[in-house]
């Protein structure tokens, strides 16, 4: 089968800019569900709203196009009426983690097994460059003339505090890697959450001077490190990739299907 | 290994918007952008299969086709 195998043709082109990293993870995304050959009928999207969440129309499984930020919160419902699917949640910055915040860390607590791919632009490109909570200090906005006062979450450590059972960041840089780490997303059982940097020439781009989409690859290229590589090793300074946190804890599916166990074998000892 | 032989290039172009993210990031410049913004090949005698352009193309307008040629590195 090969990509376009994955995807609802007559959509295409999509609304996405040129340039626009989002486009790229979906690219990676059809390529890690191809290699892992799960079937299409047994994948749901679940997404909120805004320029990432327009990836749901795009492919060609179950999509749920929900509303903003409550996509983990449709997911978790979904997860639990027929938890034999797999669910994955492509969310933007803004989405996840400002509209979204609260299911995001409920969420990543219960360790639903739903796979979070987290879009980070740091910008909410669909309204026209507001910043958002991940745009970080001294960022120009179109909210933000005079440049932001805020600082930014760390969706790694955030996560990571949570209890989400998989955690990784990536960029639209690297592909390949992007490629790896999302096919283990998608198969650890577990809450698992996946940032991937993805680059918004458009407003992010424009508005702070990075250039077009290729000078914003090439800064991930430079300003990021793998774990573990000497690059990262002799400038720790650099935005870390690759797997932070990879452990089984028990998942909220499986536990609560032994919930419905034991209470239904309270249920028949009582008509005894 | 056997190595992977450059059977075609496949562009699409009205879903190619024109970004440049394949003909900046190509190790051997094959590729190159047109007088209308859209991509086309240069040089497809000096693409190395690596299908990089495929990869990072946000409109998944690109799809490099090869052969395997048999031979062993």
């Amino acid at each position: 089968m090969s990509v376009k195998d994955y995807i609802r043709e007559r959509f295409f082109p999509h609304i996405w800019c040129p340039g626009c990293g989002h486009g790229i993870v979906l690219n990676s995304f059809l390529r890690a569900v191809e290699q892992l050959k799960i079937n299409k009928n047994k994948i749901v999207i679940t997404s909120g709203i805004g320029c990432s969440a327009r990836i749901s129309g795009y492919v060609d499984f179950h999509s749920l196009h929900t509303i903003h930020g409550r996509a983990l919160a449709f997911a978790t419902g979904l997860k639990l009426s027929k938890p034999k699917l797999k669910i994955i949640v492509p969310m933007g910055d803004g989405d996840a983690l400002a509209i979204g915040g609260n299911h995001f860390i409920h969420a990543a607590r219960r360790n639903i097994d739903v796979t979070a791919i987290i879009m980070n632009n740091r910008i909410y490109g669909m309204t026209g460059g507001q910043y958002s909570p991940l745009s970080g200090l001294n960022i120009k906005a179109s909210t933000a003339p005079f440049l932001t006062i805020e600082n930014d979450f760390n969706i790694v450590e955030l996560a990571k505090a949570a209890g989400a059972s998989f955690v990784a960041r990536t960029t639209t840089y690297h592909v390949l890697e992007a490629v790896t780490l999302l096919k283990k997303a998608i198969k650890h059982k577990g809450f698992s959450v996946i940032e991937i940097l993805s680059q918004c020439p458009t407003y992010f781009g424009r508005k702070n001077k990075k250039g077009d989409a290729c000078s914003m690859l090439e800064l991930y290229k430079k300003n990021t490190g793998k774990i573990g590589s000497k690059k990262l090793n002799n400038n720790p300074d650099l935005i870390k990739r690759g797997i932070f946190v990879n452990n089984n804890k028990p998942e909220y599916c499986e536990e609560y299907e032994k919930i419905i166990q034991k209470a239904a074998t309270a249920a028949a000892i009582r008509q005894i | 290994m056997a190595r992977l032989k450059l059977k075609e290039h496949l562009i699409n172009q009205d879903w190619c918007k024109g970004c440049g993210i394949c003909v900046h990031f190509c190790p051997k410049k094959v590729l190159k952008l047109n007088a209308m913004e859209r991509v086309e090949v240069l040089n497809p005698e000096n693409c190395i299969c690596c299908k990089f352009c495929e990869l990072r193309c946000p409109d998944l307008a690109i799809e490099v086709l090869t052969t395997q040629d048999g031979k062993h590195d």
